[in-house]
């Protein structure tokens, strides 16, 4: 049965004006509609299953795609970056998607912009609305400031990372990478919630503060995978096995490693261990993924990380670099995914052929 | 020449006599500003009538808890404009909070604020700061204060933390005879949070607050109140949301002390599922709870515990709520959809009498605080509400009295039309046509 999106707590205002646009409860109208609305990504749950397989087999397409072909799609068409935070793959890699595709990009960053006195985030959407872009691709500290933008501009927002709250596209190309290194056969094929069935994702690392973890939370079970969170107290607590079925909790690292077929990690931030008072060696001895560990708990698991890295901290250097690793394949993934959210955002995906 | 006003017809309801008027319809009548008569069929030469056939006739409600904004934040309230407000939602007293800017911690601001020149409808009882500046540290002249026209002292918006400065403010307070209503907030443990902690919290990407940083202080408190042993000393918590916090205060009355407590109506309504995507007409301080908390509340109105229900009332301009959810000013408004709400909740769906609903939105707010209002008594100010309980209307926020539109019951259809609201005796809310001036004729 066709799976839907997970919509957010509405149950106790069904009478308010639903002005967000939203994924059809059905699959069966998303595909009919799939190519012509203009379409925002706020979190992973806006995406019904057809939706998830259709990006997947745009990107495919718009990756093989001959180049100039490609800067066509978008010539004359005008997108927008809005950077509260700095950010070197997942600014880059949108900006390159949109030039791609042959779009007018501009970046707006919080520090070289009326940003700095004061302006708000509605009037900064409102200004870049007014220069015709047609789409904003914002990435924000306050979880929910998405939301906020497409509901004043009126415009489809790609969520490049809010707060901690979602941080879509990378789960996404997550997935991507984790389909063609774990299930390269099924390639092309719609995904339907048995796609990652007997497949075990374990998140280390920071994940209280991690919209990464959250976005991935989100979206892998949907397709039958199952999600370990491993990590001390402070940085994981109890709260976080709440955010969706197959998610569970494991204080062991090693223990965890051994059901894992995708070790994902998360940076660290020592000044965040020195302010929740975690000793960083303990850290380092308890939750670090080094070559050891890998090779005698996960010697077949695919490695995964967000980045940026702290090379020495949550992951070494062999381990990262390493033949189990994915880390720059998950980059490469993101400029194809990116690629088809933007074309998406602005109605412009192409044709996907009935399953 | 005495000015009179018979009310005629009407289904009375006391709360604070329950049992003394039949359902049959009964006469009110007014005489300067104070209610002269009650009966059937009720004479008076040279009255303005006034036909409440079909309605029912009950008191002026009074809400303890509003922040009508002035001195300093009026742009999102004025006194007069809350006190309009307050009438539309057939208020007739509120007790104004001291968050203002400056903060009320003098006698002139407490007198500024009653100043016939505030030009409200309505009776506006000034709340006093604790301590100066709310700031937590030295406490204000509560006897200057008293004298003044303040009824309670409070630091709202902010909790009395320290131990040694709320046993000083109990011990204070309860010298002149003040209540003091406490904001139950430990706010080392709520830092950066802008909603309730939990699994839907850590969902959202949000930091929450525990049930315990309220549920803590008002253990602390009723522990203070305890040792302090002087039945003068009333504690008062305000906007109580907590099942942990209600069931203090109902160990704490078992034994004696006085501890009373307040609800506001979107603590028995709503849960923080209505943040949905980042509403932030869905943010306030306390944060709506979980399921149980609310559910917890509903049955503190239903078997007493909870004394009152006030509104919280806090008007936020659109640019302000108009934010990324944590920076968004917690509050909304209050008084035009308190009796609506609770109406629907107590009345309708959990089947509580009218008299008790109306007790709880009347009488007992005013017992709470030592207040005048919440009777039909012969002599008593003719501060009355006319209403239909039974009749729906969608509440419209763009109609709202108030200056502000911060409200997440824009559209909700809500029991409890208020057709006419009087205070002393005066219109001061009401689409009812008078019918006319009685002279000298018999019926």
């Amino acid at each position: 049965m066709e799976d839907v999106p997970t919509r957010s707590l509405r149950q106790e205002r069904p009478h308010l004006p639903q002005t967000r646009q939203r994924a059809s409860q059905d699959g069966r109208s998303t595909l009919q509609n799939a190519s012509t609305r203009p379409r925002s990504l706020l979190a992973t749950s806006d995406l019904s299953l057809s939706d998830i397989s259709s990006i997947l087999h745009a990107a495919s397409l718009l990756e093989k795609e001959n180049p100039h072909q490609r800067a066509k799609r978008l010539a004359t068409r005008r997108l927008a970056l809005l950077f509260y935070e700095s950010s070197t793959r997942t600014r880059t890699s949108f900006e390159l998607a949109a030039k791609g595709l042959g779009a007018d990009t501009t970046l707006v960053s919080a520090l070289s912009s009326s940003i700095e006195k004061g302006e708000s985030l509605k009037d900064t959407g409102l200004t870049l609305r007014a220069l015709g872009a047609e789409c904003i691709i914002l990435r924000h500290p306050s979880s929910g400031a998405p939301y906020l933008l497409e509901r004043v501009t009126g415009l489809p927002v790609l969520n490049a990372g809010d707060g901690m709250h979602a941080h879509p596209s990378q789960a996404l190309l997550d997935l991507r990478t984790i389909l063609h290194r774990l299930k390269p056969e099924d390639a092309g094929a719609p995904v339907d919630a048995g796609t990652l069935a007997g497949i075990t994702v374990l998140i280390t690392g920071d994940i209280l503060h991690s919209r990464v973890a959250r976005s991935n939370a989100r979206l892998l079970p949907r397709l039958g995978a199952r999600v370990i969170f491993c990590g001390p107290e402070a940085l994981l607590p109890e709260s976080a096995a709440g955010m969706n079925t197959g998610i569970s909790i494991e204080r062991d690292f090693t223990r965890a490693m051994r059901h894992a077929q995708v070790v994902m990690m998360l940076r660290i931030q020592k000044e965040r261990l020195a302010g929740l008072e975690l000793d960083l060696d303990r850290y380092i001895a308890n939750y670090q993924l080094n070559a050891m560990r890998l090779r005698e708990h996960a010697p077949r698991a695919l490695v995964m990380h967000p980045g940026p890295m702290i090379r020495g901290l949550e992951i070494t250097s062999d381990v990262a670099d390493g033949p189990q690793s994915a880390i720059e394949e998950q980059v490469r993934h993101g400029l194809a995914i990116r690629t088809a959210l933007i074309l998406r955002a602005l109605g412009e995906l192409p044709e996907v052929a009935a399953a | 020449m005495s000015h009179r006003t018979l009310i005629r017809n009407g289904r009375l309801i006391d709360p604070a006599n329950p049992t003394a008027h039949s359902d049959a319809p009964r006469d009110l009548l007014i005489e300067d500003g104070r209610i002269a008569a009650v009966g059937p069929h009720l004479s008076a030469a040279d009255a303005e009538i006034i036909d409440a056939a079909n309605l029912v006739v009950t008191p002026g409600l009074v809400d303890i808890h509003v922040h009508l904004r002035e001195p300093g934040q009026a742009y999102k309230e004025t006194i007069a404009s809350g006190a309009a407000a307050a009438a539309a939602g057939g208020f007739t007293s509120v007790a104004a909070m001291p968050n203002t800017v400056p903060v009320n911690d003098t006698p002139e601001i407490t007198r500024w604020i009653q100043a016939p020149e505030r030009r409200a409808q309505v009776r506006v009882y000034p709340i006093a700061a604790a301590t100066l500046g709310s700031m937590g540290e030295s406490l204000a002249d509560y006897e200057a204060l008293c004298d003044a026209g303040a009824i309670a002292v409070s630091d709202d918006g902010k909790p009395i933390l320290g131990d040694e400065t709320m046993r000083a403010v109990l011990r204070a307070a309860a010298a002149v005879g003040l209540p003091v209503i406490q904001h139950a907030e430990d706010t080392r443990m709520t830092g950066g949070c802008s909603m309730n902690a939990g699994a839907l919290a850590f969902r959202l990407g949000l930091r929450g607050m525990p049930v315990e940083a309220e549920a803590g202080i008002v253990a602390r408190d009723i522990a203070l109140l305890r040792e302090l042993d002087d039945d003068r000393a009333h504690l008062h918590v305000a906007h109580l949301s907590t099942r942990k916090a209600l069931d203090h205060v109902r160990v704490a009355r078992k034994s004696g002390l006085h501890v009373t407590c307040e609800v506001t109506p979107h603590h028995f309504v709503l849960t923080e599922e209505a943040i949905g995507e980042f509403d932030t007409h869905a943010k306030m301080n306390p944060p709506l709870r979980a399921r149980e908390d609310r559910d917890a509340m509903i049955e503190g109105l239903l078997d007493g515990t909870i004394d009152c229900i006030a509104t919280d009332h806090a008007p936020h301009a659109a640019h302000e709520k108009e934010q990324e959810f944590e920076r968004a000013p917690n509050g909304i408004t209050g008084l035009e959809t308190s009796l609506g709400l609770s109406l629907s909740v107590l009345y309708r769906e959990h089947r509580m009498p009218l008299h008790k609903v109306f007790a709880l939105l009347s009488t007992r707010p005013a017992a709470v605080l030592g207040l005048g209002g919440g009777t039909l008594a012969i002599g008593a100010s003719a501060d009355l509400l006319l209403l239909s309980p039974d009749t729906e209307r969608p509440f419209r926020a763009r109609e709202s009295r108030s200056l502000s539109r911060n409200t997440p019951f824009d559209g909700w259809s809500l029991p409890g039309a208020v057709h006419l609201t009087l205070h002393a005796g005066r219109i001061v809310y009401g689409k009812l046509p008078l019918t006319g001036v009685q002279h000298g004729q018999q019926r």
